[in-house]
């Protein structure tokens, strides 16, 4: 129980720290298989926390911390199945992702994303339901759903919302376009920018301050500044959904899945 | 002095000098007009890699759809002056 390894992700308990690392090729998109692993590590949460004062999520892969759902899966998904049929799968599955989401933002404990790399649309929205942001200097974050003709669908929009500022939302979302860490520092996102290859290095030390404090105070001050947005978090998946069951979102996703041109992480 | 919305040289050269010391690629084999996927021989990741590096170097903030076409090193320094 206190450790696992999985295909996708991993954990251990290291030092009082939960440590969840993913390592998915080529930079843990996040499909069925990732989902369901991480609702085994949901189940396994509220014990393991028994023995843990910190969650540190992060992630093994060269390429990055996540670029998000795995949009392959998606569309194959989508091929193989009517179309109602396709809509209740994207519903469910977004259901299921919800509820493990909420499940690592409403934990007792502080929870720290160690980000690199890529931090892209569901892998963004992973690092969003934690308490704090340790980003590499190399680190890019976006939302590029709306290439797709979708929005954020694993609660991104009202996380960011409760996080930062609107106009910022509405850039980020509405431009699709990608920043770095000094932006995502200035703009509230990112609480502390490492070197590179030495984010997880700080999450630890982050994680073992946290340590030093009486466990249910740090969940009562967390439980205050944190509110979850659930009835936004519901919307977003009734509007994912009216959005996905449109054609040109099909074709956005077989735009992407057959693109080999060198440039598809560039808008 | 460069004619309006050309880099000047040593803007070109910063990123040239940045981008052969990042991918190994010796620094006499990059000119400008070189398409820099090919040259450099990077994908679309490395090249936001790239795009964070200049981002970094030059202290701004370049937004990636501003790159969207952009594959030679001239125009990607006409981009960058553009925020100097």
């Amino acid at each position: 129980m206190n450790e696992f390894k999985g295909q996708t992700l991993s954990w251990q308990v290291v030092n009082g720290a939960i440590e969840l690392a993913l390592h998915r090729d080529p930079c843990n998109e996040i499909g069925s298989l990732t989902l369901e692993e991480l609702e085994r590590f949901s189940a396994a949460l509220p014990i393991l926390a028994n023995e843990a004062y910190a969650l540190i999520v992060h992630s093994t892969q060269k390429a990055g911390f996540s670029a998000g759902a795995d949009l392959r899966e998606l569309f194959q998904r989508g091929q193989e199945m009517e179309k109602l049929e396709a809509l209740r799968g994207v519903r469910q599955f977004l259901e299921r992702i919800h509820a493990v989401m909420n499940a690592l933002d409403t934990t007792p404990l502080t929870t720290i994303a160690a980000v690199h790399g890529v931090t892209f649309g569901g892998g963004f929205e992973l690092a969003l339901v934690c308490d704090i942001i340790i980003a590499d200097r190399m680190a890019r974050f976006c939302f590029p759903e709306l290439r797709l003709g979708l929005i954020p669908g694993f609660g991104g929009i009202p996380r960011l919302k409760r996080d930062l500022g609107n106009a910022v939302v509405r850039d980020l979302l509405l431009t699709g376009r990608s920043f770095n860490v000094m932006k995502a520092q200035q703009i509230g996102l990112v609480s502390q920018i490492a070197a590179e290859g030495e984010a997880l290095r700080l999450a630890r030390a982050t994680a073992s301050q946290v340590g030093k404090f009486d466990r249910r105070t740090a969940a009562a001050a967390k439980e205050f500044v944190k509110p979850i947005p659930y009835d936004e978090l519901k919307r977003e998946i009734d509007i994912f959904c009216d959005l996905y069951a449109r054609p040109a979102v099909e074709e956005g996703l077989r735009k992407f899945v057959q693109n080999d041109a060198v440039q598809p992480y560039l808008p | 002095m460069p004619t309006s919305g050309s880099a000047p040289e040593h803007t070109l050269d910063e990123i040239l000098n940045l981008a052969a010391l990042h991918f190994k690629v010796p620094r006499e084999k990059l000119t400008p007009d070189d398409d820099f996927f090919k040259t450099l021989g990077i994908d679309s990741l490395q090249a936001l890699d790239l795009l964070t590096r200049l981002e970094h170097h030059f202290h701004i903030e370049l937004p990636d759809y501003e790159l969207q076409g952009v594959s030679d090193f001239r125009t990607l320094a006409n981009r960058i002056q553009a925020r100097l």
